[in-house]
């Protein structure tokens, strides 16, 4: 008798098998891939558009067919059915393959780009040569290695987009909200910079500006080389730059306080919007445990940490030391970032200090205060500014957050520890955005009275590791920092008690137990203990 | 320190242990044959279909007891002296209470068949039929045919389950329609076409009249009592209800019927011992409720009840206006207050009917013809607030008065598409009615 424990839902027998059309799905999407693999390994296709257009045409048709036989001729509705069983979703031996496979594409993508065909001086070879074509039809100019990624990012997101509505067309959230991260990559992440490109010239001269990539996320935004550019570029420029710094302190307040950070996190970004269409497979990996909340909080959190003292670092290496020449100096700067941080600090400590949970409190105390005396160092013993300099600081965040953590770690490790590793542990802008949220918006996800019966299918499918059932089995609302409001935790409620909502503040976080259902007198002396 | 000892460690005996560490410092034991660990009974069917892991389907993580001091015991209680106040396990040891709680459940209820003792014959309640149906149904090689008796939410839970791995499945559904002993006939009509566009065969007003088995004991097949005909398949699902699980009690002078007698307060007849979820049959029954109340919800009510009475607050078990919920295939089911069956209707109650074009959206509003009073709603296909119906209906407002404001009950997530107009001057016209 012991196949028994053995059966359990480990190695369960459910059909696994795919069915005729998405097998020959699979052939030609296979074959997409297959004629880039064979010109990174420099097979020289002669007519290069035409091969590109095959490839990628093949990629697309693959994925969007292969999505349509396999949910097409099914019911609409929740489609969760073997999702443990199957070797990719399940850490099997294809969900291992696809890991090693991933993370070898990023290292190589940021490390040995030359392996991909990147050329110094002259002309691309392989992989990068095959994109040339579609590179000089948008911008004017050959292609990197940023371009073929960026290539092949939008498609996942547009042919999984197609796979996600797909699978959730019974669900108009979800597929509104498909539609606009495919909208925000298409166009203002892949299209509208290779456009601006265009404009470049001798003497007019733009960086690459995704405009939906907000500082901190974007951590590069105010770096030397950018703000120059972006002043030299006249009123336009001025425009785009002011528009950054906008960005991060005006306008990404407003909407959070009004919609939560899903307005970003699940709807805009570009990161957001990979996990939610290819890391969709993925979403239950993500560690659900206390230990796992209570390690992302202080990650994250110090990831946040870290590039605001970079960004410091950086801005206050390249700006001047005469005010007659220019109001902000070095010291003007600094001070500012000083006070700001303390003020902020202030402001939360002031008003939202009960909200705070005691390691909270001890991180915002300890980091507040740690930066302080780093800047006090600096203009009383004429330290280097975080004791580092601000290139060595700007180049190890490139490295380990920028590349490692967000592409190695965050993306290739999708089949192994879920879609939002780098969204719940390593993204400053979710951090921001969670601060907010958690603190000043309106959004909540509310509970249905007494409905819930704790069977634990929003916490598993919830990619961001929130136990959602230990709040829905209370019937307390859900209010956390890290929730994206990808809406997925109230799609596959099978009894529907939950729902995102944005509402008046008062009441948004309830400590009580109020399970409806019971004698009311009861239920209010129970609350009142 | 006061030992409060409580069998069973489902959503009733977890409740109350929680709700009396709450209260209290009293130490607490919870006894379980089962598991070592709470899960979601609700919740065993995710797990063979692949949606979650077992570890998925428990509530608290395993250090919540711990750090709680709930002490959990694995065993199975034989028998309870309550002149000792003992209780002895089948493995021969004992351990003695102060207070006792039997939060002991269900077990399937059958009909006393032919062949129930069959190899492959099963019911869907406890962990142990979740394991005997990986076994005797891991895949349609090994399970090609499965006959399913009973058309109730276990009935439609397993055909669910049993499709996943692309099992044929037959129901045998006593009546006209599916669940109509808690469903008007048009609800339990829809139900069934809906089932039915899942694969599965539903062979109404049949009953299971004898199971056949091989010579290795193992099922071959079903005999309908109506039209004798049989049925091959390699696995019976029996589905037709739950009874209280209270075989050991016997003897030990607790006084039973169907289930645990006790009174308002949650007390048998002797003194110190408590019943409570499944187990549990009120002496009087309370409102329209049946005796017993085999629902996750009135479990858990139960267990809030009956800690506050044992650290020392004497209360009474008055629940609330009834509510419950289902999931049928893609159909999700929610009801407040009473929309009753056929069978059940008084004179007085009226019902509205409306269903989307597509079937798979409708509701039924119940009220009193008479007084206009509003009286329970049963709505499949969108989700409703809770809280709103509880308090319409302890606010006794009238029909009228709900569909005017029935926007106000809408708990559908964002962007969802609204029927609360077309409802209101379907209603208004009465171009549908039962």
């Amino acid at each position: 008798m012991n196949t028994i424990q053995r059966n359990m839902s480990l190695t369960g027998e459910p059909p696994k098998t795919i069915n005729t059309q998405q097998k020959i799905a699979t052939v030609i999407g296979m074959t997409g891939l297959f004629i880039l693999l064979l010109a990174t390994f420099n097979v020289d296709f002669p007519a290069k558009t035409l091969w590109l257009s095959i490839a990628l045409g093949a990629i697309n048709t693959g994925i969007i067919w292969f999505s349509i036989a396999a949910y097409r001729s099914k019911h609409a509705g929740i489609k969760n059915d073997g999702v443990y069983f199957k070797s990719i979703s399940g850490r099997g031996y294809l969900a291992w393959v696809l890991g090693l496979a991933l993370t070898g594409f990023y290292i190589v993508l940021y490390f040995y780009p030359q392996y991909l065909g990147l050329t110094r001086e002259g002309d691309n070879t392989g992989l990068i040569a095959l994109f040339d074509p579609l590179s000089y039809l948008l911008s004017g100019n050959p292609a990197s290695q940023w371009f073929v990624y960026g290539t092949l990012y939008t498609i996942a997101i547009l042919a999984f987009g197609v796979k996600f509505m797909l699978k959730y067309r019974h669900n108009r959230y979800e597929r509104l909200r498909t539609l606009s991260v495919m909208f925000f990559q298409a166009s203002f992440a892949f299209l509208i910079p290779e456009f601006m490109a265009r404009l470049n010239s001798d003497s007019f001269s733009l960086p690459y500006y995704d405009l939906k990539n907000i500082w901190p996320l974007n951590y590069y935004n105010f770096e030397q080389y950018r703000v120059d550019s972006f002043i030299s570029a006249g009123d336009i420029g001025l425009a785009l730059l002011l528009f950054g710094i906008a960005s991060i302190f005006i306008i990404t307040p407003i909407l959070t306080y009004k919609y939560g950070k899903r307005w970003y996190c699940s709807w805009v970004c570009g990161c957001g919007g990979l996990a939610e269409t290819a890391g969709d497979p993925f979403r239950h990996l993500s560690d659900k445990r206390m230990i796992a909340w209570k390690i992302e909080r202080w990650v994250v959190h110090s990831v946040l940490v870290f590039v605001i003292v970079m960004t410091t670092a950086v801005v206050h290496s390249y700006l001047g030391e005469d005010a007659s020449k220019y109001w902000l100096t070095k010291d003007v700067f600094l001070l500012s970032v000083g006070v700001f941080l303390t003020l902020l600090f202030l402001g939360i400590w002031f008003f939202k200090r009960k909200e705070l949970e005691k390691d909270a409190r001890y991180g915002a105390i300890g980091y507040l205060t740690i930066i302080l005396i780093l800047i006090g160092m600096h203009f009383t013993a004429g330290k280097t500014l975080f004791l580092f300099d601000a290139e060595t600081l700007r180049s190890s965040y490139g490295f380990l957050i920028g590349a490692i953590f967000s592409g190695v770690i965050g993306t290739g490790f999708y089949p192994i520890f879920g879609n939002r590793v780098w969204c719940r542990f390593g993204c400053p802008m979710a951090a921001v955005l969670g601060l907010q949220q958690r603190l000043f918006s309106r959004f909540r996800i509310t509970t249905n009275g007494g409905q819930c019966i704790s069977c634990g299918n929003c916490s598993t499918y919830c990619e961001m590791g929130i136990d959602v059932k230990a709040y829905a089995q209370k019937g307390e609302n859900i209010v956390r920092a890290s929730c994206v409001g990808c809406g997925i935790c109230s799609a596959v409620c099978p009894r529907g008690v939950l729902k995102l909502e944005n509402g008046p503040l008062e009441g948004r976080i309830q400590g009580n137990e109020i399970l409806l259902g019971n004698d009311v007198d009861l239920m209010k002396y129970v609350n009142k203990n | 320190m006061e030992h409060i000892v409580i069998i069973g460690n489902g959503i009733a005996g977890v409740t109350a242990a929680r709700h009396i560490r709450k209260l209290s410092d009293k130490k607490i034991t919870l006894i379980s044959a089962e598991t070592d660990y709470f899960f979601s009974r609700t919740a065993l069917m995710y797990v063979y279909m692949g949606h979650m892991r077992w570890e998925d389907i428990k509530p608290y993580e395993d250090y919540f007891w711990e750090k709680n001091r709930l002490e959990l015991r694995r065993g199975y209680v034989k028998s309870i002296v309550p002149k000792e106040t003992t209780l002895l396990f089948d493995d021969g040891s004992h351990m003695t209470y102060d207070q006792l709680i039997i939060a002991s459940g269900s077990t399937t209820n059958t009909f006393g068949w032919e062949g129930l003792e069959l190899e492959g014959v099963q019911g869907l309640v406890t962990k142990e039929d979740l394991e005997a149906l990986e076994k005797n149904a891991p895949n349609k090689k090994v399970c090609p045919h499965a006959v399913i008796v009973g058309g109730g939410l276990i009935g439609v839970e397993l055909a669910e389950m049993l499709r996943t791995r692309d099992i044929e499945v037959t129901m045998l559904v006593r009546e006209k329609a599916f669940w109509t002993s808690v469903l008007p006939h048009v609800e339990g009509a829809l139900l069934s076409q809906h089932i039915q566009s899942h694969g599965v065969k539903i062979i109404h007003e049949t009953n299971l009249d004898r199971i056949l088995g091989d010579s290795n004991g193992r099922v071959r097949g079903v005999v309908v009592k109506e039209s004798q005909e049989e049925i091959t398949c390699n696995l019976v699902g029996i589905t037709t209800g739950v009874k209280p699980n209270i075989s050991f009690l016997e003897g030990s002078g607790i006084e039973t019927d169907k289930g645990i007698l006790v009174n308002r307060k949650l007390e048998t007849n002797v003194p110190n011992i408590y019943a409570i979820g499944d187990c549990a049959q009120q002496r009087d029954p309370i409102g329209n409720r049946a005796a017993v109340e085999a629902v996750w919800y009135t479990g858990r009510m139960m267990g809030e009840v009956v800690a506050q009475t044992i650290c020392g607050k004497e209360t009474a078990y008055n629940p609330g206006h009834w509510f419950n919920s289902a999931k049928f295939f893609d159909i999700e089911f929610q009801t407040y207050g009473w929309v009753q069956p056929s069978s059940k209707r008084k004179d007085y109650e009226t019902q509205f009917h409306w269903k989307h074009q597509d079937h798979t959206k409708f509701i039924t509003l119940a009220y009193d013809k008479n007084e206009g009073t509003f009286l329970g709603i049963n709505t499949f296909g969108i989700r409703m607030k809770h809280e709103v119906f509880d308090r319409w209906l302890t606010e006794d407002r009238s029909i009228d008065y709900v569909m005017d404001h029935l926007k106000e009950a809408n708990f559908d997530p964002e962007f969802y598409a609204h029927y609360e107009h077309e409802i209101r001057s379907a209603f208004k016209n009465k171009t549908v009615t039962a």
